[in-house]
């Protein structure tokens, strides 16, 4: 996985230790505690698989799940999330082993460039979690924090009803 | 033939990769002892710098160097050596070559340090002292200086031949308007910003891993601008986060990011802020003038069309705009006029179908403002004035569906309920509006070359420098060659954004299914052949005295349809051969007798909907149905989205995009995603239907197929702004269609 990088900068006096749990294990970084969460995870840790679009918490590319629940990482500094579950793109499924949401996006081709995607398929499941979008009109209120300059729009929103419905009917 | 893959709703082959985040964007490849530039912009427009200093930044530990014109290395000489494939005529911009300032936020110095953080502090620690010179960056001010440009850019079709005499015929006209419309400057925007990691090894060999729509177009830039042997830089773009037109040139990150590597024999990340997006490439500022005349029945007598675009001091950007008029319409009197402005900004870029979104936006405005001069329906109008040949040139059509496209639409749409007078629908406090649109590109077919290799099991591999910025060319490419060796598309793996693969253009202008497919069809083809000549000669082959016309490849197997114990598996025939894979690379390009004889486009109407809140000046589009013609349709799924994110930007286009400029500073004021505004998840209908009418066209490239990429965004402009006028009686012509316009 990623290369545990240390920043080496004139920061070095006000590097100090970090302990984040990133998809169910805990990592170690040596960062300035000015690193933003988005930095930390793509820079230090390798998880590369949260996107920075703006760096300034406008278009929802670095949407991670802290504590079950969506947040801009590059809003956020990585060391304010000492102690709290951290969950990626990375942790929410991988190849083989796809989450529900990634094969609905697959299936109804709700990205194209796929730099969004990271961040809509975090959004949404935070969003499922909070519970508060039932109709289509709500989906489409409550993901607008999720840019996608292709135009994905229509498919990423029936791609999460698609999966709504599907974890309705779960046991 | 039935297909099992081409034609299909076929799911992205690389969509696994994208949806769990395993797929690498240019910033973001794993490199041991990387360093990190950032870059630092001009704050100025123009003028000069007279003092820069960087011993601040130099003395921050962690800092490994600072670039500037006064220590960057010895970079090429000649205009000729920055030109990259797609560059305009005249003089491309070198980042930090000398103290003269060109446009506001461009780069001035380079950063490195050994981690972000530290290049990112002491980036704000440079000091740039300026020699503040006059700047024009303001079109409406500088227009009377608008020129023809004297050279042509290469690809660009000027303006059309004028036709009979349109002043005459426009001032005998007995119904007639002339309007003028304005379009702001646009910002791409890919979601991923511009990125470049240089991965430096010994010897001086370059990895270049950069967000780009064209590796080797970007490699022999780096090659000819620092005088690098080929053999030693790779450029390698699996995947890019969009680009829009904003990638095909090599922008200025790569540059600076392979100065560093080379002068720092380190290996060398640099990655552009959301803000310095907004420093390079975007949609020109255009003011369009059109004038018609026509009889009261509708027949179109005369038609001028001029347009004014603005580009940098340094180049003259081009764009085909007036001339969609021209192809559209057949006005036996006609005009044509493009000019261009020099302001201080950066060189305007191909933006998703450049020049068509605009010359169709403002004709198909000015044709729906003159069927209301008519009291004449819309489409009724456009259907009076149908062409069947290129009106330009007078050259047929390889095939146009247009009026089907028309019908379609307006079928699915529900056109023929619209009640044509302005204001007259409602519901409860929204007034809502239908109108519609025509809109065409062109469909090219380029030279390209692919290679497929096929290995036991069986295995299939096809390979290209294309690119596939979120268009579908690994799907395309991995079902075409699936299709015509008959294997699972799982088991062909495709490879492409690699400047070491075979010759590929730049990936734009919608050419890229047409041509990489022709090319990987060929491929396989040839393999095909090869593979068809082993499993005849094996011994006692059950197709030995078969016919390659005859046999069928299908299911890893040469076959005789009909007859399944006359079968030879591909693996068969490979194994008793003793070979261990078939291989060939083969270049397609056009044929140059049809390319003269024929005018080749897509064509498609657009039907949109909108609701206007009055009070509140909002307006809503909530209905879109395009209806596309574009030849053979390789995959319904991709291409269904390529138009859907068309329409999408479209809908940007009328009612959110503008980059707005201060005109004293000569910058751009909303250079973030916060204030430039492009459509979100809210703006966006669940109804955008995309039709692809049926076309078949064997003549316009060996596949059928005349591409999708910008088809979906030329016409939706229009369409909205027709279905505003509809809504509300108020004809807004310069965009966007915001509130302030409305209320
Ligand atoms: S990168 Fe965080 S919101 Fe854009
Ligand atoms: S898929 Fe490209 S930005 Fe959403």
């Amino acid at each position: 996985m990623g290369t545990e990088a240390s920043a080496a900068g004139v920061f070095s006096a006000a590097v100090r230790p970090v302990t984040l749990s990133v998809n169910g294990a805990d990592r170690e970084l040596r960062i300035a505690p000015w690193t933003t969460l988005l930095d930390g995870l793509r820079e230090y840790l390798g998880l590369t698989g949260t996107k920075k679009g703006c760096d300034h918490g406008q278009c929802g590319a670095c949407t991670v799940l802290v504590d079950g629940v969506r947040i801009n990482s590059c809003l956020t500094l990585a060391v304010m999330h000492e102690g709290a579950t951290i969950r990626t793109i990375e942790g929410i499924g991988a190849e083989g082993a796809l989450h529900p949401l990634q094969q609905a996006f697959i299936d109804h081709d709700a990205f194209q460039c796929g730099y969004c995607t990271p961040g809509q398929i975090c959004s949404a499941t935070g969003l499922i979690a909070e519970g508060r979008a039932r109709t289509p009109e709500e989906i489409r209120e409550l993901m607008s924090g999720n840019l996608c300059r292709c135009g994905a729009y229509p498919n990423i929103v029936a791609a999460i009803e698609h999966a709504m419905r599907v974890a309705e009917t779960a046991p | 033939m039935s297909m099992t893959y081409l034609g299909k709703a076929v799911s992205r082959v690389d969509g696994p990769a994208k949806v769990t985040g395993a797929a690498r964007y240019a910033g973001e490849f794993p490199v041991p002892e990387l360093t990190y530039g950032v870059v630092v912009s001009s704050t100025i427009a123009r003028g000069k710098i007279t003092r820069i200093d960087s011993a601040a930044a130099l003395g921050v530990p962690g800092v490994v160097q600072v670039f500037t014109h006064e220590n960057r290395p010895h970079t090429a000489y000649l205009n000729r050596s920055w030109r990259d494939e797609v560059a305009p005529p005249g003089a491309p911009f070198r980042p930090l070559y000398d103290a003269e300032i060109h446009f506001s936020a461009q780069p001035v110095a380079l950063v490195v340090a050994e981690d972000f953080e530290t290049a990112r502090y002491a980036a704000s620690l440079v000091r740039v002292e300026y020699e503040q010179g006059p700047h024009t960056t303001d079109l409406e001010r500088e227009r009377g200086t608008a020129y023809v440009p004297p050279k042509k850019r290469n690809g660009i079709a000027p303006p059309p031949d004028p036709r009979g005499n349109a002043v005459e015929a426009l001032a005998a006209a007995p119904r007639k308007i002339a309007r003028q419309y304005v379009s702001p400057f646009e910002h791409h925007n890919p979601m991923e910003p511009f990125a470049t990691t240089v991965l430096w090894q010994d010897a001086g060999r370059l990895t270049v891993f950069d967000k780009t729509q064209g590796v080797q177009n970007v490699q022999s830039y780096i090659t000819s601008v620092f005088g690098l042997k080929a053999a030693n830089v790779q450029v390698i773009s699996p995947f890019v986060g969009g680009a829009f037109g904003s990638g095909l040139r090599p922008q200025y990150q790569v540059f600076l990011a392979v100065m560093a590597a080379t002068e720092l024999e380190r290996s060398v990340r640099v990655t552009l802020t959301r803000q310095q997006m907004f420093s390079f490439s975007y949609r020109p500022n255009t003011i369009q003038a059109i004038s018609l005349g026509a009889r009261p029945d509708g027949k179109l007598l005369a038609l001028t069309h001029e347009a004014i675009g603005n580009t940098s001091q340094h180049e003259d950007y081009q764009e085909t705009v007036v001339n969609w008029s021209g192809l559209l319409y057949g006005a036996e009197n006609a005009s044509f006029i493009y000019k261009l402005v020099k302001t201080d900004w950066a060189s305007p870029a191909d933006m998703r179908a450049p020049g068509a979104t605009l010359g169709v936006f403002a004709i198909e405005t000015a044709i729906d403002e003159l069927a209301y001069e008519l009291s004449l329906d819309p489409l009724a109008l456009r259907l009076a004035n149908y062409t069947e040949r290129d009106e330009n040139d007078g050259k047929p059509f390889t095939s146009k569906e247009l009026r089907a496209c028309y019908q379609q639409g307006a079928e699915r749409f529900g056109w023929s309920k619209r009640n044509p007078a302005p204001r007259s629908m409602t519901e409860g406090r929204e007034l809502i509006g239908w109108g519609m649109a025509t809109g065409a590109w062109e469909a090219l077919h380029m030279k390209a070359a692919a290679r497929a290799t096929l290995r036991a099991g069986p295995m299939l591999e096809v390979a290209s420098a294309t690119a596939d910025i979120g268009t579908g060319t690994y799907t395309i490419m991995a079902q075409i060659a699936a299709e015509t060796l008959g294997v699972p598309i799982e088991a062909v793996s495709v490879k492409l954004g690699d400047s070491s693969l075979p010759k590929s253009p730049i990936e734009g202008g919608s050419w890229t299914a047409a041509s990489i497919g022709a090319a990987v069809q060929a491929a396989c083809e040839t393999v095909r052949g090869k593979l068809f000549k082993l499993a005849r000669g094996l011994e006692n082959s059950p197709l030995a005295n078969a016919d390659i016309e005859h046999v069928e490849f299908a299911d890893g197997t040469i076959r005789l349809p009909g007859d399944p114990s006359r079968s030879v598996p591909i693996d068969r025939a490979l194994a008793a051969a003793g070979t261990e894979a078939l291989e060939a690379e083969e270049t397609v390009g056009p044929g140059l007798i049809s390319s003269r004889r024929f005018s080749r486009n897509t064509h498609s109407a657009v039907f949109a909907e909108v609701r206007v809140d009055e009070e509140l000046g909002i307006a809503r589009v909530t209905r879109v149905v395009n209806a596309v013609a574009a030849g053979r349709i390789l995959n319904l799924k991709t291409g269904g989205s390529q138009v859907m994110g068309g329409v999408v930007m479209g809908i940007g286009m009328a009612l959110h995009e503008e980059t707005m400029p201060d005109h004293a500073l000569g910058r751009f004021m909303n250079h973030n995603l916060a204030e430039y505004h492009i459509p979100v998840h809210a703006d966006i209908p669940a109804a955008i239907e995309v039709i692809f009418v049926e076309e078949h066209d064997p003549e316009v490239s060996p596949l059928g197929v005349k591409g999708l990429g910008e088809i979906g965004i030329v016409g939706t402009a229009a369409a909205i702004g027709n279905a505003i006028y509809h809504a509300t009686g108020k004809r807004v012509r310069d965009l966007p269609i915001t509130i302030d316009k409305l209320l």
